[in-house]
């Protein structure tokens, strides 16, 4: 055992000696790490653990998806129809999921320890660029199922570029690949999402970890210790010098175990829930669609949807690019002074509210009350109250001249308009008369398309939802 | 040992330039044009889609009685030169509208709003984007919501006993 041991060595020494891998590992590995970092520091290993994830499974997956209009859908079912498939698309999707959670919270983290101050401001503005990348690979991920949703979500996304002042109609064409949704449409995306975006993630993160490794990783924070761009290198060296500890393993099983979590979660995950499941099959003549994105982007969906029409390019195009520049200013207007966010109030605001906004926007989205229901149940007759006369035509006309898309009774119907449970105790039948002939800014006028007796019975059906009849207003 | 020669060792000038400026100059503008020459190839094939415009044609959709006066229908038809693996991403569809005996009118299914496919209520007399609510009247005008034009119309022609509309491209509002 010995002599072959021995023998292994000598091939290691030969091989080391040719290759110098000791000469660029060895001082990786033995980085010295200020002490105490702890647990809130695993986020960027776990990311780049996240990045590797999708790569291998990517891979994979690539061996057997087609990237033509005509055959990725099926390529895709054959993917998740097959032994092992199934799984493997669901650690793609959750891998994307993850890879998007961990470099959120690793930023969160940099931002509240101040680790983005002198001298890491390269640091965090390499770091924004790969988290807008990986947002990149998520909304091109997203595309690449090709199903109904990912066709109009192109066409969404070309019609947002479109709004780009003068480029934006040749931005919407780079992006369609041609004038319309066509042959070339996926696979431009699909080169975006396989070579493309990931050559720029490979080369920002390797220049990213070489900062960290040049700049070193920060330390802990602590209330009162200000940073100053004079002294703090030298303050920096002295503190390795005398409590540094290396980074294998001192500081890297952390970041080995956390990691091995996540690939572990992930792995659990698609097992347990496998692939998101395919839309309806790809055609752009098929429109019973409702386009939305994957859930790490619904927020900007609802926040686009719940904007005024007034302002909406201007939240297309100015949200992105102000957000952006404010956190590249970042570094620069605040490179020095108290790390702690024990000392940073406005910092631990600035991530509360921006945590709130994401949430609420985010389940907004997910509701999406906005869009009409076009395939509404129509009102049973318990709700309607009646089985003839003017209120039971009038429930009838409720839902075959479209009011039931948007307005919602007793839980049956919309939500894009206000719900009508009990408008019968609100407004008059002059009142709604006057509402349903004219519309308003949000709702279509009636007046030529409904007859006086239709109107009739639609208002006498509406005057019945009172507020009296609490066993047809609940569902 | 190897003999050390740079400009500090060997000042042989070329012009304005020592022999140092004069291989770095070389030696950017040797990679600086292959670069610039590579890239054009690269980057006009990219932005190909972007200079070249399809071929405007006519294409049938329906015949002149398929449609009954005032009625609404969606019809699908075929872009002008599609690839020959582009399979149903080939084919758009439009709403075409009846108006008069000789008379139709072709909307495009996007909605002016953000491009999604309006969906026709024949009941209400109304266009409704599924999106964000949008609803055009049955001429395309703006109903309610927050489309900010009317639908995008497609040139009709009858030609023969056949309705025809002209191919264009996916209408970008901007």
């Amino acid at each position: 055992m010995n002599r072959f041991m021995d023998y292994l060595k000598r091939i290691w020494a030969v091989v080391d000696d040719r290759t110098g891998i000791s000469e660029l590992v060895g001082p990786l590995l033995n980085h010295l790490v200020p002490p105490n970092t702890g647990w809130a520091y695993v986020f960027g290993s776990a990311t780049l653990i996240a990045f590797t994830i999708q790569v291998v499974t990517g891979i994979a997956l690539a061996t057997a998806y087609i990237p033509s209009t005509q055959d990725a859908y099926n390529s895709l079912q054959f993917i998740s129809n097959s032994s092992f498939g199934h799984v493997l698309r669901g650690m793609h999707y959750f891998g994307a999921s993850a890879m998007v959670v961990l470099v959120g919270i690793h930023a969160v983290r940099v931002f509240l320890m101040g680790s983005f101050k002198f001298p890491r401001e390269a640091n965090w503005l390499t770091g924004l660029l790969l988290l807008a990348l990986t947002l990149g690979m998520g909304f091109t991920g997203q595309l690449l199922r090709w199903d109904q949703n990912a066709i109009w979500s192109v066409v969404v996304g070309a019609e947002m570029a479109g709004k780009a002042p003068i480029v934006g109609d040749l931005i919407a064409k780079f992006l369609l690949a041609g004038q319309t949704i066509g042959g070339a449409t996926l696979s431009r995306f699909a080169a975006f999402h396989v070579f493309f975006i990931p050559a720029l993630i490979f080369g920002f993160l390797g220049f990213h970890l070489f900062l960290v490794i040049r700049n070193g990783i920060s330390e802990p924070p602590e209330p009162g210790r200000v940073v100053d761009p004079k002294t703090y290198r030298s303050w920096y060296e002295k503190l390795l010098q005398e409590r540094g500890v290396p980074f294998w393993p001192h500081v890297a099983w952390r970041d080995v175990v956390f990691g091995a979590g996540v690939v572990l979660v992930i792995l659990a995950l698609a097992l347990i829930f496998g692939a998101p499941p395919l839309g309806s099959p790809p055609d752009p003549t098929l429109i019973q669609a409702n386009p939305r994105p994957d859930w790490y982007l619904l927020w900007f969906f609802a926040l686009l949807a719940m904007s005024p029409p007034s302002l909406e390019t201007a939240v297309i195009l100015l949200f992105p690019l102000a957000g952006g520049l404010l956190l590249m200013a970042l570094p620069f207007v605040a490179n020095r002074g108290e790390r702690s966010y024990k000392r940073r109030p406005w910092a631990v605001g600035a991530v509360l509210m921006v945590v709130l906004m994401i949430g609420t926007l985010g389940v907004a989205g997910k509701r999406a009350n906005w869009s009409p229901d076009f395939n509404p149940t129509p009102l049973p007759a318990a709700v309607v109250g009646a089985d003839s006369g003017p209120v039971a035509e009038g429930a009838v006309l409720f839902n075959e001249r479209g009011c039931q898309n948007c307005h919602m009774i007793a839980g049956y119907g919309g939500r894009r308009g206000p719900d009508l449970t009990t408008v019968g105790s609100r407004l008059t039948a002059g009142q709604m008369t006057i509402r349903i002939a004219n519309g308003g800014t949000n709702m279509p006028a009636f007046a030529g398309t409904l007859s006086p007796d239709e109107m009739n019975k639609l208002v006498a059906f509406l005057q019945s939802r009172t507020t009296a009849n609490p066993e047809i207003a609940i569902k | 040992m190897t003999e050390r020669r740079d400009s500090q060792s060997e000042p042989t000038t070329f012009g304005p330039m020592n022999r140092r400026q004069f291989l770095t100059s070389i030696s950017l503008a040797a990679a600086g044009l292959s670069a610039v020459l590579a890239g054009v190839p690269i980057v006009g094939f990219l932005v190909s889609p972007l200079l070249q415009k399809d071929p405007e044609v006519w294409r049938a959709v329906a015949k002149v009685n398929d449609l009954q006066v005032g009625e609404t229908k969606e019809v699908v038809f075929s872009d002008p030169s599609p690839l020959p693996w582009a399979g149903v991403a080939a084919d758009t569809a439009a709403w075409l509208r009846r108006t008069g005996s000789q008379d139709f009118v072709a909307f495009a299914i996007n909605c002016t709003h953000l491009g999604c496919p309006v969906n026709w209520l024949p009941q209400a007399n109304l266009f409704m984007c599924p999106c964000h609510g949008g609803v055009y009247n049955n001429d395309g005008t703006v109903a309610a919501g927050p489309p900010p034009e009317p639908l995008v119309k497609y040139p009709v022609r009858i030609n023969g006993d056949q309705v025809e509309i002209r191919t264009s491209p996916l209408p970008i509002t901007g």
